[in-house]
């Protein structure tokens, strides 16, 4: 309830179909092609508030084109993508009010070089959300501070490793107050030993009760944090369940297979 | 792979660099040529006559000759102005979204980047009149040096156009991708995260055009304007138009223009470097 009064006070479009009990994202037969190439053949799921979902599936399957749907990076040719009852694919859609609502992180963490990393932060709520520069600095420092980079406020992304790029990179997406947040590969260009920081933070967001949609290659983080996993592969939703019966009791070969190479 | 955002790429700007090819050496030697030719305009003098030396008129005439200069620069100065705000403007017309503002924005920028400049600076004396009248009906006079100095802006304003472009057109989809993400508008990011990071990349493409542009400003002696070269021409004539002054006179501009544009490629090539290793 307190994040729906919330989103109102920012001023986003109150959804009147939509009460906080229904899926917060809900896709029915979403279709999606790149020129002749078909990515997305009908791909339909529900995640609901607080949920956290992990997509999982073989290179080139389409699980970052779709969660980029979700927040409509990309756009869909069929089907219905609502986000708290609002549609993504809809033309008159109020772009802002969605963004503000979901919250991204990439793979290449996409920072802003020309600015440190309390900038980076700052940014978009000062200069899009146009909201007191002092009140959201107060929030950036706290952000920081709960991804663990304190000291680094002032720091560059060029002087920061990858893990705490990543890391900025959450805390930037945070500052928007989203109420989900999506990550497309985020750990895959790290080292090894920075991937621990970033799913700390991923584990700790999940544990607050942000609804997440993670689209990972760590399967054994997706065991964990998950509450449902889906397996996608060449443009449809292959199986889907709770982890544990997931991963051991999986019924289709394709599943298995991928099971069997990644495990 | 943060890296990737601040690298400097030459090709990406179109050509090479003037500015990185100067070296002080260039000067020593046209200095060296300069004395040289001094020397031996003074052996070719006639011996029997009392005649002033090369250097003693060229003294004799350097306050008119350096008038001209001041004129050069001054050109060079206002044309470069001119030709960074027009030519950001059509550098970001040049990336519209709307067909109908991209493509004369291209065709402008392709027809003064690949056009010689002497015809443009012909074209530009001939068709714009002397005067013009004001929507007040002030008439105001244009006189031949601000109609060279306006041709001078053009194809270093496509020049801009194309170094804007290719600047922007550099910086990695992801950085829009995330601003969009943060429900930032293509204004905003190009105004907050695009054009900031274009700044460094295209200061040292845009100071080797200044020199090039400083360089030319000699064109509008042909026209009549009264610059450094055709005050220098004007000196030697009304010093008896002697032949042995030539080389001399003119070694003399040189080093003047080398003098010059000798510190803007050193700092041009100072913060190409420091572009280059920055991240």
């Amino acid at each position: 309830m307190p994040l729906q009064t919330n989103s109102n006070a920012r001023g986003a479009n109150p959804q009147p179909n939509w009460a906080p009990d229904m899926p917060i994202i809900s896709l029915r037969d979403v279709h999606k092609s790149f020129g002749a190439v078909e990515v997305l053949k009908g791909i339909s799921f529900d995640v609901r508030k607080g949920e956290v979902v992990c997509i999982i599936g073989p290179s080139g399957s389409g699980k970052s084109t779709l969660i980029r749907c979700i927040n409509g990076l990309n756009n869909i040719q069929k089907g219905s993508i609502k986000v708290e009852g609002q549609e993504v694919n809809d033309p008159k859609l109020d772009l802002l009010s969605l963004r503000k609502k979901v919250g991204i992180v990439f793979q290449q963490y996409n920072l802003f070089p020309h600015k440190t990393a309390l900038q980076n932060v700052m940014m978009a709520p000062v200069l899009v959300l146009r909201e007191p520069k002092r009140e959201v600095e107060e929030r950036a420092r706290a952000l920081i501070a709960k991804v663990r980079l304190q000291g680094k406020e002032d720091a560059y992304p060029g002087e920061l490793s990858g893990g705490q790029q990543q890391r900025v990179a959450i805390a930037r997406s945070l500052a928007m107050r989203p109420d989900i947040m999506l990550f497309d590969e985020v750990t895959a260009a790290l080292d090894p030993e920075t991937v621990k920081e970033v799913l700390l933070t991923i584990r700790e967001l999940a544990a607050e009760g942000m609804t997440c949609i993670l689209v990972t290659h760590e399967m054994g983080f997706a065991r964990e944090v998950a509450d449902h996993v889906y397996f996608t592969d060449r443009g449809v939703i292959v199986e889907h369940g709770p982890p544990d019966q997931f991963f051991t009791k999986a019924n289709d070969p394709r599943t298995r297979q991928f099971l069997s190479q990644v495990l | 792979m943060s890296g990737m955002a601040f690298r400097i790429e030459a090709r990406r700007f179109g050509g090479g660099s003037f500015c990185s090819h100067v070296h002080w050496r260039h000067g020593l030697w046209l200095g060296l040529a300069f004395f040289g030719s001094l020397v031996f305009a003074y052996a070719q003098s006639e011996p029997g006559q009392q005649v002033p030396s090369a250097i003693s008129t060229l003294i004799l005439w350097l306050p008119f000759i350096l008038k001209g200069f001041g004129l050069n620069l001054l050109m060079s100065f206002i044309a470069m102005a001119a030709a960074t705000v027009l030519g950001i403007g059509l550098g970001l017309l040049q990336i519209s979204k709307l067909p109908l503002l991209r493509w004369p924005a291209w065709f402008v920028t392709h027809l003064f980047r690949n056009s010689p400049w002497l015809v443009i600076l012909f074209m530009v004396m001939f068709l714009v009149p002397f005067e013009m009248y004001l929507p007040g009906g002030e008439r105001v006079m244009l006189p031949d040096w601000i109609k060279a100095t306006f041709a001078f802006s053009l194809p270093v304003m496509a020049n801009i156009s194309e170094i804007l472009r290719g600047a922007i057109n550099s910086i990695p989809k992801g950085q829009w991708e995330s601003a969009e993400s943060l429900a930032f508008t293509r204004g905003q990011t190009l105004r907050w995260i695009i054009l900031p990071q274009c700044v460094r990349r295209a200061i040292p493409p845009w100071m080797n055009w200044y020199a090039l542009l400083a360089l030319a400003t000699p064109m509008a002696s042909i026209l009549g304007v009264r610059e450094a070269v055709s005050n220098t021409q004007a000196a030697m004539e009304a010093s008896g138009a002697r032949p042995e002054f030539l080389i001399p006179f003119y070694l003399f501009l040189l080093c003047l223009f080398f003098a010059y544009i000798y510190p803007i490629a050193i700092w041009t090539r100072k913060l190409e470097r420091k572009y280059a290793v920055a991240n």
